[in-house]
């Protein structure tokens, strides 16, 4: 009951117990630290991500260099920030969208029980793709565009939070609290929004992490494939593309935006895995 | 569809069955009963007996597979118009649900929507079907926390459920049922999680919003002591059927059918079951446990756990007969009782 009862003063707890435990503080610590270094970019460097210098081509990290420079001369710190803007904000977007799809099938499916078995067919057989393949395939006939290949991996991850709302909104669905509205005529739009997603905002919010993390993942990987945001634009995947043919000579063009992702990423999982621990047990318990 | 004039709801042989491809099972079985304007009918039965599936049936609450098979739940709204809420479509009853019939359930404690404040969720209802602005709802919001006797109301407007106790919280949902002037309330056990002193507080305010407000209250319980507090007449249901149907005043004096008295009989009571020597005399149960609704006895559903079945009772069901003075009862012998 203490869990359902929590409504007020939730959010300013939860930060408070997030950083209260080492392996969650950690991720939500450096998130932040990289959101702030791609915000900060141009305070953080004193180069331009394009800006070509062909006598310092593949040179190593240096003091002038922090982490090197690439085939065409062009500082890799720099540019990592610069891509950190890129990937983070795709992997946004991505969460967005998937968000949005998700969240209106799973409505659609959980609580009106005709639907559901056409929508969960639906999301399961989406769910049989492998990520990157429907990704590619997608992007392929849609264009390579950032605009796409968001709306490409939104539509990949949709089926995960679709299937995080459907299940929630089963249970909600049964609570007293939704069959009193009923009785006293609440319209369906406002049991759905009012009464039912709201009341499932922490599963929701720990899926959304995860897929935050899967997409910065997917994106890198259809960038270092060549079917993702044009290679103009610094992504980590599409330095790691470049970085490929140097591997062996200067190892850094690659090795940092490595990095960067798996630290990303890692971040991202631990901060989720904290959420979760947090969040869903006590919704397991109460509901 | 004729209703006397002071009948505001009239169930006439309700059934209400939930069919599968199996089995079909008759929750409610030719169910009648009338609710008279002003006043407060029970309906008792063990759990399983088809209590809350006629209330449900009444506000058109049924979940599949559930539904109503044949019988007519007449209705007269405030307009003086007769409905049969059998036949009544979604969209009717978004009509007349909150502002004719409104409903409260037994658990206060999950009723609420743990996200708003109390205020909100009244609000909510006020401004849903009354067209109020957000300030006039506001002060309709706080009549109502007023009229249910919540102490202080104004500072417990902005209070989320989980600030409230089990008793607040069922006035609470009152306050929401009651604030578009229903004038039926189907109250579904709304005393059953609440704590003995809690629950005749709840009943006492019932009765004196019912005196205030003129409506009319389904009570559906299996508590009789409960019944004889609120209770102008009281049906008493057994496997989806009506057993017995009487004013209160004589059910309680004397019972016109097995099951009623073995029920009273189960009915703890401090005086009664303390003897003076301080020995506990054991309480009453009923023999056995009621019968699977997909697999009733051919005869009287009850007579396998009656003590005063004869083969009669074996062989065919009884009808419900008159029983004297504007009673009824399913029983053969019930001359006899």
């Amino acid at each position: 009951m203490a869990a359902i009862a929590t409504g007020p003063g939730k959010t300013p707890n939860l930060l408070k117990r997030l950083l209260a435990r080492p392996t969650s503080a950690a991720g939500l610590i450096t998130i932040t630290l990289v959101v702030l270094a791609a915000i900060l970019a141009p305070l953080l460097t004193a180069y331009n991500p394009a800006q070509l210098s062909i006598v310092n081509r593949l040179s190593p990290p240096s003091p002038e260099f922090l982490l090197g420079t690439d085939d065409l001369g062009r500082d890799v710190f720099t540019r990592m920030l610069y891509a950190g803007r890129t990937s983070l904000s795709v992997a946004f977007a991505v969460v967005i969208v998937a968000s949005l799809l998700g969240i209106t099938l799973g409505l659609i499916a959980g609580f009106f029980r005709k639907a559901d078995a056409p929508v969960s067919r639906l999301i399961d057989a989406l769910m049989a793709f492998p990520d990157i393949l429907l990704a590619i395939a997608l992007v392929a006939a849609l264009g390579a565009s950032a605009f796409n290949v968001v709306l490409a991996l939104g539509i990949v991850y949709a089926p995960r939070m679709a299937r995080v709302v459907r299940a929630s909104t089963l249970v909600i669905r049964e609570l007293p609290y939704v069959e009193a509205a009923r009785a006293l005529a609440v319209p369906t739009r406002v049991i759905l929004f009012r009464h039912v997603l709201r009341n499932i905002t922490s599963p929701l919010l720990v899926q959304g992490t995860f897929i935050f993390a899967q997409a910065i993942l997917a994106e890198a990987g259809l960038s270092f494939l060549g079917v993702g945001i044009s290679p103009d634009i610094p992504t980590w995947g599409t330095m790691i593309s470049v970085g490929r043919q140097f591997m062996n000579s200067a190892g850094w063009i690659l090795f940092y935006p490595g990095l960067a992702i798996v630290v990303t990423v890692l971040a991202l999982q631990l901060l989720g895995d904290g959420l979760r621990d947090l969040l869903d047990p006590r919704l397991a318990k109460d509901i | 569809m004729t209703l006397d004039a002071d009948t505001i709801l009239s169930v006439r042989n309700l059934r209400t069955w939930f069919r599968t491809k199996y089995v079909t099972a008759k929750a409610v079985d030719g169910v009648t009963f009338d609710l008279k304007r002003g006043q407060t009918l029970a309906v008792v039965g063990e759990s399983g007996s088809g209590k809350s599936v006629t209330s449900l049936s009444i506000i058109g609450l049924l979940s599949r597979p559930g539904a109503i098979e044949s019988g007519e739940i007449l209705f007269r709204d405030r307009s003086e118009k007769v409905q049969d809420l059998a036949k009544l479509g979604p969209r009717g009853f978004r009509a007349i649900r909150g502002r004719e019939i409104a409903m409260i359930f037994q658990e206060p404690m999950t009723s609420l929507n743990p996200l708003y404040t109390v205020g909100d969720q009244i609000g909510e209802m006020i401004a849903l079907h009354n067209k109020l602005d957000r300030h006039e709802a506001r002060k309709r919001t706080l009549e109502m926390l007023q009229a249910v006797e919540i102490p202080d109301a104004k500072n417990r407007l902005d209070d989320y459920p989980h600030q409230m106790s089990g008793g607040m919280r069922q006035r609470v949902m009152i306050a929401m049922a009651l604030a578009c002037n229903p004038s039926l309330l189907i109250a579904d056990e709304p005393t059953t999680a609440l704590d003995v002193t809690i629950q005749a507080q709840i009943l006492d305010l019932l009765r004196r919003l019912q005196e205030q407000m003129g409506m009319s209250i389904l009570f559906i319980t299996h508590n009789l002591g409960v019944v004889a507090e609120i209770a102008h007449e009281v049906v008493v249901m057994y496997a989806g059927q009506v057993v017995e149907h009487a004013p209160v005043i004589d059910l309680f004096a004397r019972q016109k059918h097995p099951y009623t008295k073995g029920l009273l009989a189960c009915t703890p009571n401090a005086a009664r079951d303390l003897e003076p020597g301080g020995t506990r005399k054991a309480l009453y149960s009923i023999p056995g446990s009621v019968p699977p609704i997909t697999n009733l006895p051919p005869g009287c559903a009850f007579a396998p756990r009656c003590e005063y079945a004869i083969d009669a009772c074996h062989a065919m069901p009884p009808s419900l007969t008159d029983a004297g003075a504007d009673r009824l009862s399913r029983c053969l012998r019930s001359s006899e009782l």
